[in-house]
């Protein structure tokens, strides 16, 4: 997980500050806002997987499809706002797609649909490796959120981009809560979590809500491969990189939670960027001993609930 | 049953003549590349192949407990460092001898495996999938970024294979021959072990961990025990592997490699023993020739082992299995197969209670709980 940060760490070090509290401050920066990304990667893997007990290893795939896609369209309209939408969009009816054709015919064999997923992860990137190539792509993102923003405290500076990530995760976050605590999909699917059986008995058609929150999970997946692609940049690699940061994200954190999730990617974050800062050699194993521990104390994650 | 168990001990002569002989009619190339390759490959995918069939535990890290071998071997006995892409070594090697290097890489291979059966094992089918990838890409991710110890991206160059009484295992035929023997050596020993006392329980665990608990078992001591033995099998493909290479960088246990053993034991059969080498045979000719064709090997790699989960879950092995079942079931409606008949017919349904002993069979039909059919 280190790609993530190096971008930062060299904004870091331009800001005028040596300061230990300052440079604390910049590095707790850093780890909400890596973590407000892997919340947004992981929130769609979460939700999948909470409702459908489907494993998705190609939604770092998805997360890298998005990107280059949202880059394309962002490269050929000029407008980046554009290659946002279009790539979550794509990315939704990829995933139906993907759901329909691979996941449905085999649908409650969880083993069996992670080992699909794989299998399509590994196709989607040696043909995205083929269309794109090795390089590394980069975006920019509208002057609006793009520069620099002072904070008004130390004299301090940080990338407006990174602030806007923030505030996207905090408004998809509580868009995503507000769905499945307000609405009538909501309810239906917190019932499905619960018992799946009894939901399509009262007549509701299960596998209307499965494509659906499948779409969902994809989307937010292309959406956020954008998202990090602009926060530090697309290249082959990326998505087996997100793909783990989702699974320890919501390992910690508690599969199918989406409040777990949200705590599982700020402590993920955040240990990662202390990490660097001060213990560069071995933030890994700092996340390590985190994962043990979460497991030790509660198998199924701080907001899990038992399987 | 006897008619089944001569074809089947006729199959594997013959295999063993194969690969006996191989180095006597193979190229280097293709002794070295093809040959030793599978074999070690075939190793590491057989640990998967025996925690998933006997276990019902589908390890990815399984990769990363090579790393740990190679990367241990590396730094206990290699005397010149040889850098890896570009950085110079940071990391101070020991010039032991090569066994020690050997046995260090195996007992931390082993430590290790231990340390993440303790962690993982309270977990079933996808979540100890999605917990032992996670451990894995630790592995992977401290090897990227440790520069004390382990060098980092560069990894750690100049592992060599032993020199025995003038026989240098370097070589492609000894270092085949090698291969072949631990190889044979594991692949009988974990087909002993699994028709133990041992092996019986933790296919027990596997099938119904709370009926195992309630006759007086322990599950999680089983487990943990079969996943250290599996580590241990890792290990020693990892030793092999990193006397192949002659070198271990973190981009030897990445999430490509780690993947790539699964796909191996998978098409191979991921419940059959002889499907991790045969899986790893497949794998190494897709690599080597596919990628004379078309630059999109990684497709046909990826394509295969998707068209083998979604159609035959139990691998080549179990397509061929299925298809010698058809050719007995086709012989036995002949009508000029009627002396037979009655002979083949009394087999069948005794058949599985005399291969219930044996462990095989009931690999086979729990595999519809390791995957899922």
């Amino acid at each position: 997980m280190e790609g993530a940060v190096t971008a930062v760490l060299l904004a870091a070090t331009h800001l005028p500050s040596s300061d230990d509290v300052a440079s604390f401050l910049l590095n707790t920066l850093n780890g909400l806002t890596a973590g407000a990304l892997y919340f947004l990667v992981a929130a769609g893997f979460t939700l999948i997987f909470g409702l459908m007990r489907v494993t998705n290893m190609a939604h770092g795939s998805l997360y890298l499809f998005g990107g280059y896609l949202g880059w394309s369209i962002a490269d050929s309209t000029g407008n980046w706002w554009l290659g946002v939408v279009g790539a979550a969009l794509a990315m939704g009816v990829v995933g139906v797609l993907m759901q329909q054709v691979f996941l449905r015919p085999i649908q409650g064999q969880d083993l069996r649909e992670a080992l699909v997923t794989i299998g399509l992860s590994v196709v989607a990137a040696d043909l995205l490796l083929a269309h794109y190539g090795g390089l590394t792509y980069n975006f920019t993102p509208p002057d609006a959120i793009n520069g620099a923003t002072d904070l008004h405290l130390l004299g301090l500076f940080y990338p407006t981009f990174r602030l806007f990530i923030l505030g996207l995760a905090v408004a998809i976050g509580v868009l995503l809560w507000l769905m499945l605590n307000r609405t009538r999909l909501g309810i239906i699917v917190r019932a499905a979590i619960d018992d799946r059986a009894m939901v399509s008995a009262l007549g509701i058609n299960i596998q209307v809500i499965f494509a659906l929150l499948f779409a969902l999970g994809a989307l937010l997946a292309g959406l956020a491969g954008v998202a990090g692609g602009s926060f530090t940049s697309l290249a082959p690699g990326e998505d087996g990189h997100y793909l783990l940061a989702s699974l320890i994200v919501v390992i910690i954190g508690g599969m199918g939670s989406l409040e777990g999730t949200a705590i599982g990617a700020l402590i993920v974050g955040l240990v990662e960027q202390y990490g660097l800062a001060y213990a560069p050699s071995y933030a890994e194993i700092i996340i390590f001993a985190i994962m043990v521990i979460v497991l030790a104390l509660r198998p199924q994650g701080l907001l899990g609930r038992p399987a | 049953m006897t008619s089944r168990l001569a074809l089947a001990t006729a199959i594997r002569i013959v295999v063993a003549l194969v690969l006996v002989t191989f180095p006597l009619f193979g190229s280097d190339f293709q002794v070295i590349q093809i040959g030793a390759q599978s074999l070690f490959l075939g190793i590491v995918a057989l640990s998967l192949a025996f925690l998933a069939g006997y276990g019902g535990m589908v390890s990815l890290a399984q990769t990363a407990i090579y790393g740990v071998a190679g990367y241990a071997f590396g730094i206990l006995a290699v005397s010149h460092p040889s850098p890896g892409l570009g950085v110079g070594p940071l990391v101070v090697t020991q010039a032991y001898p090569w066994w020690v290097g050997a046995i260090g890489g195996l007992a931390a291979a082993t430590v290790v495996a231990f340390l993440f059966g303790l962690i993982s094992v309270r977990t079933r089918g996808i979540y100890f999938l999605m917990i032992t990838l996670a451990l894995g890409m630790i592995v992977y991710n401290f090897a990227e970024e440790n520069y004390t110890i382990l060098n980092g991206h560069g990894g750690i160059g100049g592992e060599q294979a032993p020199r025995l009484a003038g026989i240098s295992f370097g070589d492609p035929r000894p270092f085949y021959y090698l291969c072949l023997v631990v190889a044979a050596l594991l692949y009988l020993g974990l087909t002993y072990l699994v028709r133990s006392p041992f092996g019986l329980a933790l296919q027990g665990v596997r099938d119904n961990a709370r009926r195992m608990r309630a006759l007086g078992y322990w599950p999680e001591a089983h487990r943990i025990a079969a996943f250290t033995l599996g580590g241990f099998v890792a290990g020693v493909g990892g030793i092999l592997g990193v006397w192949y290479y002659q070198t271990i960088s973190p981009g030897s246990i990445d999430l490509t490699r780690t993947i790539d053993i699964l796909i191996i034991a998978v098409v191979g059969g991921l419940i059959y023993f002889e499907g991790a080498f045969l899986g790893a045979l497949i794998f190494v000719l897709v690599n080597n020739f596919a990628s004379s064709y078309t630059d999109r090997y990684n497709t046909v790699i990826g394509l295969t082992f998707l068209l083998i989960v979604l159609f035959s879950p139990n691998g080549i092995v179990g397509l061929g299995q299925g298809a010698l079942r058809l050719a007995r079931a086709a012989l036995r409606r002949r009508p000029g197969a009627g002396g037979r008949q009655p002979q083949d017919a009394a087999a069948g349904p005794a058949a599985p209670a005399g291969r219930a002993g044996t462990g095989a069979l009931s690999a086979e039909e729990s595999s519809d709980k390791i995957i899922g059919v």
